[in-house]
């Protein structure tokens, strides 16, 4: 965490139908916050919950101001937040143009010419010409945009942001990102995004927090979070292997009484990483200084460009990284039997 | 895909259904006298008995959009037993025989029903046999109409747009009135147009609560039904005209109308 004052700070529990989200998350002013998980993970309800939307039980506050805090019978209702929610789909009113959906939450705060102020943030971000059109006359970047101006106009404290760019296509992702990327920067206050796309927190965020299930897996920044994935969902979104098991020494035994060779594992409950590129393929079983060997079937082949991954089920299953070369040399089809080696220099292992 | 053959005996009933409704459709038309119809427009007692029609039918489409609305609301927010109460109160005078609805509306508001009692003491105010009463009767039998329609159109709204609302702010009367009520205009305007249409084709609960009074009671339908007696031709061009306005409505509202309900 970076070493400025903390404006937001919540510690929220929300039931809902047999789903619990209990999540403790910080943000500064200045640094963009992305909450990262699968769908389902209960990421919009964390957003809506900090925005006044959903019941909680718990404590928010935001520089200083208490939201809510359930031991004391307080809940700030969503219009007197001074927070700015901007929907995964944008959610701009039909019946308004575009400076009109602007100008709405200037004239709820009875700002004086309200229309005046959202004709120059629209002007700004090159939405001049765009002024009167209605919502559905607008492109997926474009309502994207308008949605973000509507929020930051208000003069927020807490920008949330949910998938910002995953309804747009993929061709306009990039520039779109690019632009909120600058209006971001430019945004004086807690910014706090959720997402499933890793990508998309990678390029926007300072800190990842990992949610899987209503809890919080795994925080920090995205070279940290990737280097030392605590989840399979991590662990896949950063393209490792990751297993699981307890270390004795330099042997770390995983489910199925499968060992891995590994220096200075320590002892007790760890994590192993491999990265696929660390994984060779042989036809016959290597001779040499690899201590983790076995023998295994090709489970799939996923062609990445020039890379292909190859998924192997053995008594320890693995995805390799190897080239198309290799592939038709090794006669890599689903189904085929192979060796797998790792060097145990390869295996990186820390604390679960 | 090709379907099964339509037995002839489907197409004949389907057939005579048909006639039963085009048959007297095409009579009125065919009798009008379309020679007198401008006299007869201009006679006293049409105009007097449009001129109300028109009047009684407005007062009660708008005490059925100043009422109707906030009876929609709360029962677009109830659930289980409560909404199904609410609902069965509210959609009862849709298929209540009106003078049923007429008695009960005198049994309630005459001089001696029980808030009628309490007015006439009061303040010396009857009720029954007034303007006032037929306006009564039909905003009574017109108002589930808007109910109903404004209430599909809540429980169709996406909410997150009054959500976004008062994220930016905006506070309950804010939201209702710029976001809200504008959302629901096309549920508001179709409810308020089949309500508009029911209350100016309002009879039974009108003449059994309000009588037969011109000037003061008697409105179109009622004017309709005495006239057929005595001068047929008044009574066949009043028709004529609740036939274009129903036939307007149909067409002016043909995407709406069933999909409203």
């Amino acid at each position: 965490m970076v070493g400025r004052a903390v404006t937001l700070e919540a510690a929220i529990r929300i039931k809902r139908n047999g789903f619990t989200l209990d999540v403790a998350l910080s943000a500064a002013v200045g640094e963009t916050v992305a909450v990262l998980g699968p769908n389902g993970a209960g990421k919009t309800t964390l957003l809506r919950a900090l925005a006044g939307l959903e019941d909680v039980e718990g404590r928010v506050t935001l520089d200083g101001e208490v939201l809510d805090d359930t031991s004391r019978g307080v809940h700030v209702p969503a219009e007197k937040r001074r927070a700015g929610l901007v929907f995964q789909d944008h959610v701009l009113f039909p019946h308004l143009s575009v400076i009109e959906n602007v100008a709405f939450g200037l004239r709820a705060q009875r700002q004086p010419r309200a229309a005046d102020v959202a004709r120059k943030w629209i002007d700004e971000a090159g939405l001049g010409d765009r002024a009167e059109a209605l919502p559905r006359e607008l492109s997926g970047g474009q309502a994207q945009r308008v949605a973000l101006l509507r929020a930051l106009a208000t003069g927020p404290k807490l920008l949330l942001l949910d998938e910002p760019l995953s309804s747009l296509d993929v061709s306009i992702r990039a520039e779109v990102r690019r632009e909120l990327t600058r209006q971001l920067a430019s945004f004086n206050g807690v910014r706090l995004l959720v997402t499933h796309d890793p990508l998309e927190a990678m390029a926007l965020a300072d800190r990842l927090v990992v949610l899987e299930h209503g809890l919080v897996v795994q925080s920090g920044t995205p070279g940290e979070v990737t280097a030392r994935p605590r989840s399979r969902f991590v662990a896949d979104l950063a393209g490792v292997n990751l297993l699981r098991g307890e270390a004795h020494g330099d042997r770390v035994v995983l489910a199925g009484d499968a060992s891995l060779a590994a220096p200075d594992a320590g002892e007790g409950d760890v994590f192993a990483v491999i990265h696929p590129r660390a994984v060779a393929l042989y036809r016959t079983r290597p001779d040499g200084t690899p201590r983790n060997v076995w023998q295994g079937q090709v489970d799939s082949v996923d062609l990445y460009g020039e890379r292909v991954r190859v998924r192997v089920s053995a008594p320890v299953p693995l995805v390799a990284e190897v080239t198309r070369a290799a592939v038709s040399e090794l006669g890599l089809n689903p189904g085929a039997s192979v060796w797998i080696a790792v060097k145990a220099t390869e295996v990186s292992v820390y604390p679960a | 895909m090709r379907r099964a053959r339509t037995p002839a005996a489907i197409g004949l009933l389907a057939g005579l259904g048909l006639l039963l409704f085009v048959l007297p459709l095409a009579g009125l038309i065919l009798r009008a006298p379309w020679s007198q119809a401008l006299a007869e427009l201009t006679d006293p007692t049409t105009t007097m008995a449009l001129g109300l029609s028109i009047f009684c039918s407005l007062t009660a489409t708008a005490i059925a959009l100043v009422l109707g609305i906030p009876l929609a609301m709360i029962l677009a927010r109830t659930r289980g037993t409560v909404r199904n109460v609410l609902r069965a109160l509210t959609t009862l005078p849709m298929v209540l025989p009106p003078v049923v609805g007429g008695v009960a509306l005198w049994l309630a508001f005459g001089r001696r029903g029980i808030a009628g009692s309490l007015l006439y003491q009061a303040f010396g105010i009857q009720i029954p046999f007034t303007t006032t009463a037929a306006v009564m009767a039909e905003t009574f039998v017109a108002m589930p109409f808007l109910v109903i329609a404004v209430e599909a159109g809540l429980r169709s709204l996406d909410h997150r747009y009054e959500e976004a609302a008062r994220s930016l702010g905006a506070g309950y009367w804010r939201v209702l009135t710029r976001v809200t009520l504008p959302l629901l205009r096309p549920a508001i305007f179709s409810g308020a147009v089949l309500c508009w249409a029911r209350a100016l084709g309002e009879f039974g609960a009108t003449i059994t609560f309000a009588g037969n009074f011109p000037g003061r009671t008697q409105t179109v339908p009622i004017a309709v039904y005495l006239a057929l007696e005595t001068k047929p031709e008044a009574a066949i061009t009043l028709s004529l005209i609740l036939l274009v306005v129903s036939v307007a409505i149909l067409v002016g509202m043909r995407d709406r109308w069933l999909g409203a309900l």
